[in-house]
């Protein structure tokens, strides 16, 4: 078990390493490739006004004219030990992990993004109870009366919920519920307030995304749930249950979705991994200061240190969800041995 | 007082094909301390028996009629509800294959434990003991060990063996064993029939066995009964069955049982055709088509359901042959063969 979690923790360790390469390589291979120069990859960093030879300066000192791979090391380096940068008059430095300094604000990019982390994990958590609630009762409810009115009705629901884009469903539930309208279930201001701030106001700022959110993941996990309860029910191990003569509720809840949960589990910490890395569309529609927000206005300004840190993050989180996710399938089905 | 009886049980299950009717018209008895072989091929109808006793196409989408009677209670017409708290504690039942049958996510003394705990309002402490107590009953080695093992962490045998210690922690009074043995070993087959044995006489139950094993239920039962699409079509003790059984389906059955003391060259009997499906079932004797002996009916055996009639002292034959060319066509035509040598 020990020698499996320290062989997943390299392999993890490898993987973000891997990632990291391609992020790289997209940055900074891909244009030269295109046709870059190094000083025309500096001037990205001087801003309009500046001369030739100042851009030449700032593209030695960036040190766009190494080798790529010593500019990967140097990017790595700082990444795991931080950089120190020097820009002329003095030397700034760049705490570790630094991901350099934004293009626009001038900021390094590491607090930014511990400054957004906070409002993607209230909303891919807080989505995360509702749609696992939402889904696997309805789910269940549905496998159980396979054909009813509810069963139709509810997967009805859930193709559209998988279907419809965040774009669409948010700017309707916007319409029909935020503040002012007839069915209003936000308070006014509706921007984004931190949960230590007012417990009360982060809950009607989320609402909205939550649901939304939610609406779409709960869908996905409603047909999971009942495609894996209706093969459990026709388990031989739910007769047996039946024959011991256990109350229905027992059989459904502690036999049938036991057996049903292993693939909700692998998905679940699959999907909340990379929520964590931004729920993009769902943070634009509400404008929600959080990762994936930050990474869509960086895309639009080109900022570019700025995107390869919120790339990079992501990708840590997915890959720490696997590990999660495989360590946890040895505890939800005793048949998995880890070695 | 008969302990348990079945009359004209009927489960039929409706399906876009037409109906299903998987028992139509059983009866027999059973008393405490005695064992019922039911013999059949797959679709006879006997595992549909045994979960319908148990209740278990209660709610569901099968038409049951009949009457089923469990120590003076009549089963059919109660409620579902009151059949489950009889289900487990007084009557219970052993399944075919017990790594399917045995949920894989707990461990097997959990699983003990909650059909314990279902009927006896006992803390986890004292339904672990149970538990272990069972385990060893049933000859399962260090069972405060083994009590916190998986299903799959057992060989066969001794997942049969807890199967058996789960159906009997709460002393049923009557026991069905569903294809007890069909998924183990031969060598462990004998061992799970010898504990079979053992434990029913220390428990005094009435057991039921489910097989289409004609060896299992040599070595088990009192009575065999002889289930062909659903009707009983011969009842008996087990001397009736294997000494002067008449009905030429149970030919059938006794000629497709391998024998070691036959000859290798000689080649099995095997009853030809397959098991009729039963929303079509063949008019007049069901088993007709598939055989030999139809054309000396006179045409009875097409066009007539044949009653089931008693032939001698409780032996009981739904066949049109008259009794005289019945144990006149075993004696000349089929003995020889089985014990041609």
């Amino acid at each position: 078990m020990v020698t499996y979690i320290i062989r997943r923790l390299i392999w993890a360790a490898v993987m973000l390493t891997i990632v990291s390469i391609i992020t790289f390589a997209i940055f900074f291979l891909v244009p030269r490739l295109a046709g870059a120069t190094p000083e025309s990859l500096a001037a990205r960093y001087v801003g309009r006004t500046a001369n030739a030879e100042q851009v030449q300066i700032a593209a030695e000192k960036l040190g766009f004219n190494d080798p790529l791979v010593v500019q990967y090391g140097r990017f790595a380096k700082g990444i795991v030990a931080g950089a120190d940068y020097d820009y002329g008059p003095g030397v700034e430095h760049c705490p570790a992990p630094c991901f350099g300094y934004s293009f626009l604000t001038r900021l390094p990019v590491w607090p930014d993004l511990l400054d957004r982390l906070p409002v993607t994990m209230s909303l891919a958590f807080g989505a995360a109870i509702i749609w696992v609630l939402a889904g696997v009762a309805t789910g269940v409810v549905s496998a159980l009366k396979r054909g009813s009115f509810f069963d139709r009705a509810a997967m009805t629901i859930a193709l559209g919920g998988v279907s419809l884009p965040i774009f669409f469903t948010g700017i309707v539930s916007m319409v029909v519920f935020s503040y002012g309208n007839p069915f209003s279930i936000t308070a006014p201001g509706g921007s984004y307030t931190p949960l230590l701030d007012d417990p009360v106001a982060w809950a009607y700022s989320l609402v909205l995304p939550w649901v939304t959110l939610a609406f779409l993941y709960a869908a996905g996990y409603a047909r999971l749930t009942r495609a894996g309860m209706l093969e459990t029910m026709n388990e031989d191990y739910i007769r047996t249950a039946r024959a011991k003569g256990l109350a229905e509720r027992t059989v459904v809840l502690k036999h049938g979705l036991r057996g049903a949960l292993t693939p909700l589990v692998t998905i679940f910490g699959l999907d909340v991994g990379l929520l964590l890395g931004g729920a993009v569309l769902t943070e634009s529609t509400y404008s929600l200061p959080g990762m994936g927000k930050y990474a869509i206005d960086a895309i639009t300004n080109q900022d570019l240190p700025k995107v390869m840190g919120v790339v990079l993050f992501a990708a840590f989180f997915v890959v720490v969800a696997n590990l999660i996710v495989d360590l946890l399938y040895a505890v939800v089905d005793p048949r998995v041995r880890l070695a | 007082m008969t302990f348990l009886e079945l009359k004209d049980l009927r489960i039929h299950f409706p399906s876009d094909d037409g109906l299903v009717k998987s028992v139509d018209g059983l009866s027999f008895r059973l008393e405490r301390g005695k064992t019922l072989g039911i013999v059949g091929e797959s679709g006879s109808g006997k595992s549909v028996t045994s979960l319908g006793i148990l209740g278990l196409h209660k709610g569901g989408r099968a038409k049951i009629s009949g009457e089923i009677w469990l120590d003076g209670e009549e089963l059919v017409s109660a409620s579902a509800e009151h059949v489950r708290t009889l289900r487990g504690k007084k009557m219970a039942m052993i399944f075919q294959d017990p790594l399917s049958a045995m949920h894989p996510f707990y461990t097997v003394g959990a699983q003990i434990m909650e059909a314990y705990r279902i009927h006896h309002d006992v803390s986890k402490k004292v339904a672990r003991k149970h538990a272990i107590e069972m385990l060893d009953r049933v000859g399962i080695p260090q069972p405060d060990r083994r009590v916190d093992s998986y299903p799959h962490e057992f060989s066969g045998g001794m997942r049969q063996r807890a199967m058996i210690a789960m159906a009997l922690s709460c002393d049923p009074e009557l026991l069905i064993a569903d294809e007890p043995t069909t998924a183990l070993d031969v060598t462990v087959q004998a061992q799970i029939l010898d504990l079979m044995r053992d434990l029913q006489r220390d428990f005094n139950a009435a057991l039921i066995v489910i097989t289409h094993d004609l060896g299992v239920v040599a070595e088990l039962s009192d009575d065999i009964l002889v289930m062909y699409a659903g009707k009983a079509i011969e009842y008996g003790t087990a001397e009736d069955i294997f000494e002067r059984p008449e009905h030429p389906y149970t030919w059938g059955l006794l000629g497709s049982m391998p024998r070691l003391d036959r000859e290798r060259t000689e080649r099995l009997l095997p009853i030809k055709g397959s098991p009729p499906s039963l929303i079509n079932v063949p008019p007049g004797c069901a088993f007709h088509p598939r055989c030999t002996f139809a054309d000396r009916t006179g045409g009875r055996s097409t066009s007539e359901v044949p009653e089931l009639l008693e032939s001698e002292g409780g032996h009981l034959v739904r066949c049109h042959l008259s009794r005289d060319v019945r144990r006149t066509a075993w004696e000349n035509e089929i003995k020889p063969n089985l014990e041609a040598s």
